[in-house]
């Protein structure tokens, strides 16, 4: 593999600017690495490689005529496929939108392409970002770079496992309940769930909008900064967006975690947690406390109800929003001449969406329904209230808290996928994050037989700056053997 | 499946869930209802988790952020309507054939 392809974000804008490499070099050798990786991994539902090859030949004469080129300049970016690009289809890897073309791009892809990043292709995800494995995608599953007999976490399973093995430099994906953080640790690569708010939804399709944000995600802490840097900021056409003024994450890549408190959840350390994982995390935050960082051990009682609170809640929030989908105006439609809109509509659903989709949409309406909101869907929204509290409670006395991203190794394909309950459990760290809006991110810190092992941190609102921080100061202190099988 | 159908038939019932397909507008087969009956009494079962936390008088969270009512000017923007009817699966003419209401 040429190691142009293994170089961080910022290098390659550097050599391309200097005209050390080309564009259209760099962009082509991505393809050939996905020529010979993505039969193996299936990372990608859709190349956009005309178009890739094209951007790059004009990012590259403009370099050549001496003109102002963005802050990616040249960058490949593998982007999940529930964001829409405008005339690339965006399919949520459901047969419902197998045919759908956006006819706009979401903010996050205009704000990329303004900073002359290339995107390269559309990621394979669990249909309709439901799902913590990837295997729910209705085109096939994709498969860990790892271990190929391994699920590479979802939902965001595609960009994840682009990165890992080096088809594309950064991605995004989407985190409503750890889409981004699972896929990160599973696949060995560093993924960060921006606070709510702060980066804008406006293009992504909606699953759970009060839970979910467009997340980046890169093999270093650098990267996942600039990408942050990029897409981060105002949009007055997602209402839900903040305006924090100008921010740079990147102006806090730090190597100084002197006088860092670092709480450690318990709750976050259940009776599901593999040792593994568990010895591989506090081996990270042992290292964190060399470097000059305190710890202790809290009590959260609270978070032993967040799962519970996040999947009615999300679950709920799905089966309003996938209530537009009836093959009408776009989507997967069925002859319909012999039946009435009712059943029209009801076969259109029944053939377009898969089984975790109708189970969610199922679980959502009955939450919703009379007789059952408040038991289910109000007292959610109430514990969610109570974690909270809790958290900002815990967050004056701790600048972050740090867990296990996933409880569990990344298993074998399969392995879950009978028992939708079980594979909920897989989400129970990170959950959290999402019910309260904060921050959190997912860096590899061990391994183990060869799988990689992600430590989860989680800050205040709007407090990246930290994450950044104390996740650059690991990767920088920790010796890694993580390599690839593709 | 470890589910208990004895227990199962407490949380949820056959009817329910035929009744949750038709409000979801979903078709489901017979075979599926039964499915969706253990799978979904087990996971409402795990949700009731929930009913031993006291939540009296705790206000709900819809939204983590202050949401106020954010407004634009009324003003058209560019959008082509041919590019929108492109990706309608059924058409007559220029517009949506949408299947029989009564």
């Amino acid at each position: 593999m040429p190691r142009i392809l293994e170089l961080p974000a910022s290098e390659i804008v550097r050599k391309v600017k200097v005209q050390e490499i080309s564009v259209e070099e760099y962009i082509s050798e991505c393809f050939e690495r996905i020529r010979t990786a993505d039969p193996k991994i299936h990372a990608f539902l859709t190349l956009t490689e005309d178009y890739a090859l094209m951007r790059a030949r004009e990012i590259d004469s403009r370099i050549r005529r001496g003109e102002k080129v963005g802050s990616l300049a040249g960058v490949a970016v593998a982007v999940k496929d529930n964001i829409c690009t405008m005339g690339v289809r965006t399919t949520c890897a459901s047969k419902m939108l197998e045919s759908f073309i956006p006819i706009y791009d979401a903010t996050v892809i205009e704000r990329l392409k303004a900073q002359d990043a290339v995107i390269v292709g559309k990621t394979n995800m669990d249909e309709f970002a439901m799902g913590s494995s990837t295997e729910q995608s209705a085109f096939g599953p994709t498969l860990n770079p790892y271990d190929l007999e391994r699920v590479p976490g979802g939902s965001s399973g595609g960009s994840a496992a682009s990165v890992a093995s080096f088809e594309a430099t950064v991605s995004l994906g989407s985190d409503t309940g750890g889409s981004v953080r699972c896929p990160a640790s599973f696949c060995g690569v560093v993924g960060l769930k921006p606070t709510y708010g702060l980066v804008s939804r406006y293009g992504l399709i909606a699953f759970a909008n009060s839970l979910e944000q467009i997340s980046p995600i890169g093999r270093t802490v650098a990267d996942v900064a600039t990408v942050m840097d990029c897409i981060s900021g105002h949009d007055s056409r997602d209402s839900t967006s903040v305006n924090t003024g100008p921010t740079s994450l990147r102006s806090h890549l730090i190597e100084d975690v002197s006088g860092i408190r670092l709480g450690v959840p318990k709750e976050l350390f259940g009776e599901g947690t593999e040792e593994a994982v568990s010895k591989g995390v506090w081996n990270a935050i042992n290292r964190l406390i060399g470097l000059g960082a305190t710890c202790e051990e809290v009590s959260l009682h609270s978070l032993k109800y967040a799962l519970a609170s996040y999947y009615i809640i999300a679950m709920s929030e799905a089966s309003s929003n996938l209530a537009r989908y009836d093959g009408l105006r776009y989507g997967f439609r069925l002859e319909d001449d012999d039946c009435d809109w009712s059943e029209a509509y009801s076969r259109n659903r029944r053939e377009g969406f898969g089984p975790e989709v109708k189970r969610r949409i199922m679980l959502g309406t009955y939450a919703l329904s009379a007789g059952y909101y408040n038991q289910y869907y109000l007292r959610a929204q109430r514990v969610r209230t109570l974690i909270r509290q809790e958290l900002s409670r815990v967050f004056k006395n701790f600048d972050l808290l740090a867990s296990p991203t996933m409880p569990i190794l990344p298993y074998r394909l399969g392995e879950k996928l009978r028992d939708p309950l079980e594979m909920y459990m897989c989400d129970v760290d990170t959950v959290t994050a999402n019910l309260a809006g904060i921050p959190a991110v997912s860096i590899p810190c061990s391994s183990h037989q060869g799988l990689p092992i992600g430590v989860q941190f989680m800050a205040p609102p709007f407090r990246e700056d930290l994450l950044i921080r104390v996740s650059y100061t690991l990767e920088k202190n920790l010796e890694l053997d993580l390599k690839p099988a593709v | 499946m470890k589910v208990n159908t004895h227990m199962a038939k407490e949380v949820i019932t056959l009817e329910e869930v035929r009744r949750l397909a038709w409000l979801s507008k979903i078709k489901i087969s017979k075979r599926e209802e039964r499915r969706y009956l253990n799978e979904m009494s087990e996971i409402l079962e795990y949700f009731r988790m929930l009913d031993e936390i006291d939540t009296e008088g705790v206000e709900p969270t819809y939204h983590v952020i202050e949401l106020v009512n954010v407004t634009r000017e009324d003003a058209p923007q560019q959008t082509s309507p041919d590019s929108l009817l492109e990706i309608v699966p059924v058409m007559k003419g220029r517009y949506v054939k949408a299947p029989r209401i009564v």
